[in-house]
């Protein structure tokens, strides 16, 4: 047996013939914080309803401690959810949310009691026990929705975009919070999320979706300094993407300058898709650097400057802490591993949101 | 000044009420109360505990106890099966259920005339299947079908509404957390339907209750319904002060039913307890 807890073999799903996941293999293992990103249609909330039962798969299987659970209806998985819009029970309060599920499994009322007291003071709500669902706010109610799916101490927590209703204030604060749920609880968390900044910020894995298909996985810091194709680099924070040619290990030709670079392995001549991070272009007196420019628009974003030149032909986004007046001459330059070469994508597939199909869920 | 204004159009409805409603009240109130020659008398209200108005009082309520319980036994059935279908399909089915509703009242009545009558449709049919016929109409039994027939829509429609409100996220999360579908429906689906489940109760009890057209078409004069009785101190017996006195009692021990019933809807809501 392998040391993963949670495996995806071959598994696709289509909804009234549309393909929504297409030979999807994904391995988690115990105590990881894995983020499934994409934007809306990509699959990741059919992955994430597979893997909590709500979905079949058309082929392949889910492959929970060993053992092939396919087929095993959702009440009788060690997997719990916290849904997307929470999905508490109105006419219940906060203390009958979270005994629904210990009810459930017979436990006694000591247990119980005791639980909710444990899980209350977790998510930082005690004394809400005899509050109703509708009397909370969005915040307080996701909390509850935590609570009530981890009493049960399953192996795995499904988080289902959970933060997309809160505003961004509230959303920073849970997401610290759910980072330390984590470690203190030492489970599983899938977590689903069209935010990159929030995959950035939690994961410890991130598996990177587009159209079905598995783009990436890898961890935070992978996943943004080594993008491993275009349409990673252009979804995961901003970035700079141009088309080039390799000429040579470790020298690639772009935007008509020969350029070194640090990656090797590809074709002679081969094109290729060049990310360069915003915060990695140098901005240098003219003649000083690779490609001369003009500065054509500047914004003030508070920890640095948001300047867009164009050099040649292309406009350049830049991250700086020295702001350039408009219209000033510059020369930008970019350190060899910081110019990310990628194979090339075909052009239909970086096309983000606009033909997207709707998640299945909505 | 808005405010004025805006409570100016509520004044055609405040005069509707007060015609139609409240003064008619008041008058019937008043009925009950005079004995006929310039008296007051508490009579015609104690009347309903007469033996002849008693035994009516009870069978109405007999017959509209099992009126609403197998309209709630056929109704919410159809209602869970709804849910399950897909979406575009729910609203002409629902409209289907509820056509009757747009045909005349009372020609529905006598439509199962026709159809319950000794030598109607269905002993028709029977005969040709050489069934022994059977003979409903006339009988308690005849007014029951009529009633749940013209009634079963009104308990559909309000649990058909309580149930659609349900959002799928929550069977799902009573599912996640390890409920089976009995529990679920017991748990979740049933209480959450419990306001709709009432209102269709009430829907359907209050005019089963005090109806006299099934009694009179369906029953054949014989059976006498509290309605009935009502109605005859009206019209044949020119009794107005007894019949007034006899609708202020039914009328009475309706709303205490009713309250009764509003108040274990509201503590099953407001319950507080966990076990």
């Amino acid at each position: 047996m392998s040391d993963n807890l949670l495996e995806l073999r071959g598994i696709s799903k289509a909804f009234d013939g549309k393909t929504i996941l297409q030979e999807l293999d994904l391995n988690i293992k115990s105590n990881e914080f894995v983020t499934l990103l994409g934007p809306s249609g990509c699959g990741k909330t059919t992955t994430l309803r597979i893997v909590g039962g709500f979905e079949k798969p058309d082929t392949g299987s889910v492959i929970f401690n060993g053992e092939d659970i396919t087929a095993l209806a959702p009440e009788k998985r060690h997997i719990n959810t916290v849904f997307q819009k929470y999905a508490l029970f109105p006419h219940m309060n906060v203390e009958e949310n979270i005994a629904f599920g210990l009810k459930i499994k017979k436990k006694s009322k000591e247990y119980i009691k005791d639980k909710i007291k444990y899980a209350l003071k977790l998510v930082d709500l005690d004394g809400f026990e005899k509050r109703k669902p509708n009397s909370l706010s969005g915040g307080q109610q996701q909390r509850i929705a935590i609570a009530r799916a981890i009493v049960n101490e399953p192996e795995i927590l499904l988080l289902d975009e959970p933060l997309g209703a809160l505003d961004l204030k509230l959303r920073q604060d849970m997401q610290s919070e759910l980072i330390r749920l984590k470690n203190e609880l030492g489970i599983t968390f899938i977590y689903v999320t069209h935010d990159q900044e929030e995959a950035l910020t939690m994961s410890d894995k991130i598996v990177v979706m587009h159209r079905g298909l598995v783009q990436q996985i890898g961890t935070p810091k992978d996943i943004y300094d080594e993008p491993c194709n275009a349409f990673v680099a252009d979804f995961i924070g901003d970035s700079n993407l141009l088309k080039g040619k390799m000429l040579d290990d470790r020298l690639v030709e772009f935007l008509g300058e020969r350029v070194i670079c640090v990656d090797e392995g590809f074709g002679k001549n081969e094109p290729v898709d060049i990310v360069i991070r915003p915060e990695d272009v140098e901005i240098n007196e003219v003649g000083k650097g690779i490609v001369n420019g003009v500065v054509k628009n500047i914004l003030y974003k508070g920890a640095n400057y948001e300047m867009t030149v164009e050099a040649g032909g292309f406009d350049w986004l830049i991250h700086n802490t020295v702001a350039y007046p408009v219209g000033s001459m510059v020369s930008l330059y970019v350190k060899p591993f910081n110019i990310q070469i990628m194979k090339q994508m075909d052009e239909s597939e970086m096309i983000l949101d606009e033909d997207m199909e709707n998640e299945t869920y909505e | 000044m808005k405010r004025m204004s805006r409570k100016h159009l509520a004044t055609p409805y405040v005069f509707w009420i007060i015609c139609f409603t409240i003064l008619p009240l008041i008058y019937i109130a008043w009925y009950a109360v005079s004995d006929g020659d310039g008296g007051y008398t508490v009579e015609n209200i104690l009347a309903i505990f007469e033996p002849v108005h008693w035994k009516a009082f009870v069978l109405s309520i007999e017959l509209a106890l099992i009126c609403t319980v197998v309209c709630l036994l056929l109704a919410y059935p159809v209602v869970l099966i709804l849910r399950r279908l897909k979406i575009k399909k729910k609203g002409t089915i629902v409209a289907v259920l509820i056509l009757p509703m747009w045909m005349n009242f009372i020609l529905r009545v006598y439509a199962w005339q026709v159809l319950l009558s000794d030598n109607g449709i269905i002993n028709s049919f029977l005969g040709m299947l050489g069934l022994p016929s059977i003979n409903i109409i006339n009988t308690p039994a005849a007014i029951v079908f009529g009633m749940v027939y013209d009634f079963l829509p009104f308990m559909i429609l309000p649990i058909y509404n309580s149930l659609m409100e349900i959002p799928n996220d929550i069977i799902e999360a009573a599912k996640d957390l390890g409920a089976d579908g009995f529990t679920i429906f017991r748990k979740i689906i049933w209480k959450l339907t419990l306001p709709g489940v009432i209102s269709g109760i009430t829907m359907v009890f209050v005019p089963a209750m005090t109806s006299f057209v099934f009694s009179d078409i369906l029953g054949g004069g014989k059976i006498q319904l509290i309605g009935n009785v009502i109605e005859q101190e009206f019209t044949t017996s020119m009794n107005w002060q007894l019949g007034s006195g006899l609708s202020i009692a039914l009328m009475t021990i309706i709303l205490l039913i009713m309250a009764l019933l509003q108040k274990s809807n509201q503590q099953t809501k407001g319950n507080n307890m966990i076990w």
